[in-house]
């Protein structure tokens, strides 16, 4: 008898791990599909589609899309782009809307709770209902340069990172973390005679280091992979454009689709390393997300 | 609470400023701008000035109309049929065209059905955004049980106690990280037509009783692939806050119910649901926000083919806004877009709202 139930038992955890590992396939095969056929000539990545070789590393094998993609376009500079665009960004938005956030948890000033209720309310307004009023905006908008004052933001960096630095999600993801903060240590500090900088300098931000990576990581996600209808429409110029807009270049009439698989890859593994390195962090943040409901 | 310590009307201020003047110059002067905008013609780049046309260009998006069609008749009176049997009646242009009718005109056939020997059609100002409207529409319908129901089996799939189990949730999630314009030209490849990926694994999995779908070339099926797709991408994000619903549900009245001895149905349908509805009304109005803002998919994919199957409201806002410049109509649908998240979001707060 207790044999049989341990069968039983053994037949049913296979079970559970096939269905679990089918599943797993499902999610799996298109990204091993890329990276396997980025390393293939064309005439063989259409031939494999036919079979499992398709999933594997067979064949003619080599890098020579990779090669191919870097003559096509100017990868390195799209990739030193985003990079540089998300960085910025990211670092801009966490100091500016931690003070803004820490402003509004400690401090008591007029207009506090009406300001606040602004901010929330813009949680609601998706940016695609407003790319195109902005879109004039920042063509008009002035800037003062080394060159002097100049009128419009199009096809520069500044286009792209100014716009996205404060955002309503960020500053309440602070809020909310500042809230749990003890208070008697900031009133403490005041007691004391620290000044409202210190406090933020000395005590709070060095408590944040949770809200810190949660924000960080849902930029850098925004700001690197989503950056598309954006630039798309403020960037002409080769010189400022970020990756994901780069993939036009491998639009041609006839599609290569080995560089094509062998620049998608380019762009997606480092962001699959961080995940694979920070898994536990980058899911957390997007849970996070899902509690301001 | 508020002490003497805290109050500080300049450092306050000073705090706050630098992030909500860029909130307020990047998301609220816009936003505001949008609805002044839809009530003029602003060009991109214009040489006239920009003037107040009122409510004109939500007319010309917006205006619908029904005419009935009269079939040809013979002088004895006879209906007049091609030589399929169809009946044959006058072409639209007649009505949109002639100046017996000012109230239709310039309007073209959106669709048409027969009603005993007479037609009737509907004819709207602006067919190409009356069907990105239903397509968007279409998108949020299907996506949301597909991408949420799947989303919650995953959910279910993944929370049970078993060694190895991150790993699996690891990779459900791997496609959430990834752009969706490089998940779009990926799929591309694999939906498309002859080496299609899809078709072949089809046909393997059929031993060769599927016949090859050219799925985004096709009117009937180029929307439907879009949304498999969509959904199979965000189905790990919508997995991760089901997650957090089933583990916010309490181990006791799991217990209780397996001691009433329950079974696995009964246990679901009367401990897991109901300690899941606010993540489901989260899930129902996250998945529904998303579909209204889809662009990437179309843009690398169809560009709003074949025969306009595709369209979205926001690639129209993108097309007229930058393709073709007109910035006032581009906004016109940004705001009719915003009305519909409103919506979404009265709803939200009505199923969510404290109940007695």
């Amino acid at each position: 008898m207790a044999l049989v139930t341990s069968d039983n038992h053994g037949l049913r955890l296979a079970a559970r791990y096939a269905t679990l590992s089918l599943v797993a396939l499902i999610f799996l095969f298109p990204l091993v599909f890329m990276v396997v056929s980025s390393l293939k000539p064309d005439q063989q990545l259409l031939a494999d589609t036919s079979s499992i070789r398709a999933f594997l590393p067979v064949g003619d094998i080599s890098l020579d899309n990779y090669v191919k993609a870097f003559e096509r376009a100017p990868i390195g500079r799209f990739m030193a782009n985003s990079v540089f665009v998300t960085v910025t960004t990211v670092l801009m938005s966490i100091l500016l809307c931690s003070l803004a956030a820490f402003s509004f948890v400690f401090l008591d000033w007029t207009g506090r709770g009406a300001l606040l209720s602004v901010i929330v309310a813009t949680l609601i307004i998706p940016f695609e209902t407003i790319a195109v009023p902005l879109l004039l905006l920042v063509s008009k908008l002035p800037w003062i340069g080394l060159e002097g004052l100049e009128t419009g933001w199009l096809n520069t960096y500044r286009v792209q990172i100014i716009p996205w630095i404060a955002d309503a999600l960020t500053i309440f993801l602070f809020v909310q973390f500042f809230k749990d903060l003890p208070r008697e240590l900031i009133e403490a500090a005041r007691v004391e005679g620290a000044s409202w900088l210190t406090i933020y300098r000395r005590i709070v931000m060095p408590l944040s280091g949770p809200v810190v990576a949660t924000a960080a990581i849902l930029k850098s996600l925004t700001m690197y992979n989503n950056q598309y209808l954006w630039p798309l429409i403020v960037v002409q110029d080769e010189a400022h454009r970020p990756v994901m807009v780069g993939l036009g270049y491998f639009f041609q009439l006839q599609i290569a689709w080995g560089e094509v698989m062998a620049y998608l890859t380019l762009i997606s593994v480092p962001v699959i390393a961080f995940y694979l390195v920070l898994q536990r962090a980058f899911i957390s943040s997007i849970a996070s997300t899902g509690v301001k409901g | 609470m508020s002490s003497k310590l805290t109050r500080s009307n300049r450092a306050g201020w000073l705090f706050a400023l630098p992030g909500f003047s860029l909130l307020f110059l990047f998301i609220i002067v816009p936003f505001f701008f949008a609805f002044w905008l839809s009530l003029t013609n602003q060009r991109l780049v214009s040489p006239n000035p920009t003037e107040f046309i009122g409510l004109k260009n939500y007319r010309d998006l917006l205006s619908v109309s029904i005419i009935t069609l009269e079939p040809e008749r013979t002088e004895a009176g006879e209906v007049v049929r091609d030589k399929d049997g169809e009946i044959e009646y006058p072409r639209v242009r007649t009505i949109t065209r002639s100046d017996e009718f000012p109230q239709y005109r310039g309007m073209q056939e959106w669709f048409r059905w027969q009603s005993g020997d007479t037609a009737k059609v509907v004819i709207a100002a602006d067919v190409v955004f009356m069907k990105a409207l239903v397509n968007t529409l279409t998108f949020a319908l299907f996506i949301v049980p597909i991408q949420g129901g799947g989303a919650l089996l995953l959910a279910l799939l993944i929370n049970q106690k078993l060694r190895g189990i991150n790993a699996y949730r690891t990779i459900y999630f791997m496609p959430v990280v990834i752009s969706i314009v490089v998940i779009s030209l990926l799929w591309r490849f694999i939906y498309s037509g002859n080496e299609g990926l899809l078709n072949n694994i089809l046909s393997a999995l059929t031993f060769g009783a599927f016949t090859p779908v050219d799925w985004l070339g096709n009117t009937e099926t180029a929307l439907g692939s879009i949304i498999a797709m969509s959904a199979w991408q965000a189905m790990g994000f919508h997995m991760v806050i089901w997650l957090a619903g089933l583990q916010s549900i309490s181990p006791t009245l799991y217990e209780a119910a397996s001691i009433e001895g329950a079974s696995k149905w009964q246990t679901f349908r009367y401990v897991t649901w109901p300690g899941l509805r606010n993540t489901a009304v989260l899930v129902l109005i996250v998945i529904t926000m998303q579909s209204f803002a889809v662009f990437a998919q179309v843009d690398v994919m169809t560009n709003g083919g074949p025969l306009d199957s595709t369209q979205t409201l926001v690639f129209q806002t993108v097309e007229r806004g930058y393709g073709k410049q007109d910035i006032s109509g581009g906004a016109t649908i940004s705001v009719i877009l915003f009305l519909m998240v409103l919506m979404i979001s009265a709803v939200q707060a009505f199923l969510t709202r404290e109940r007695k």
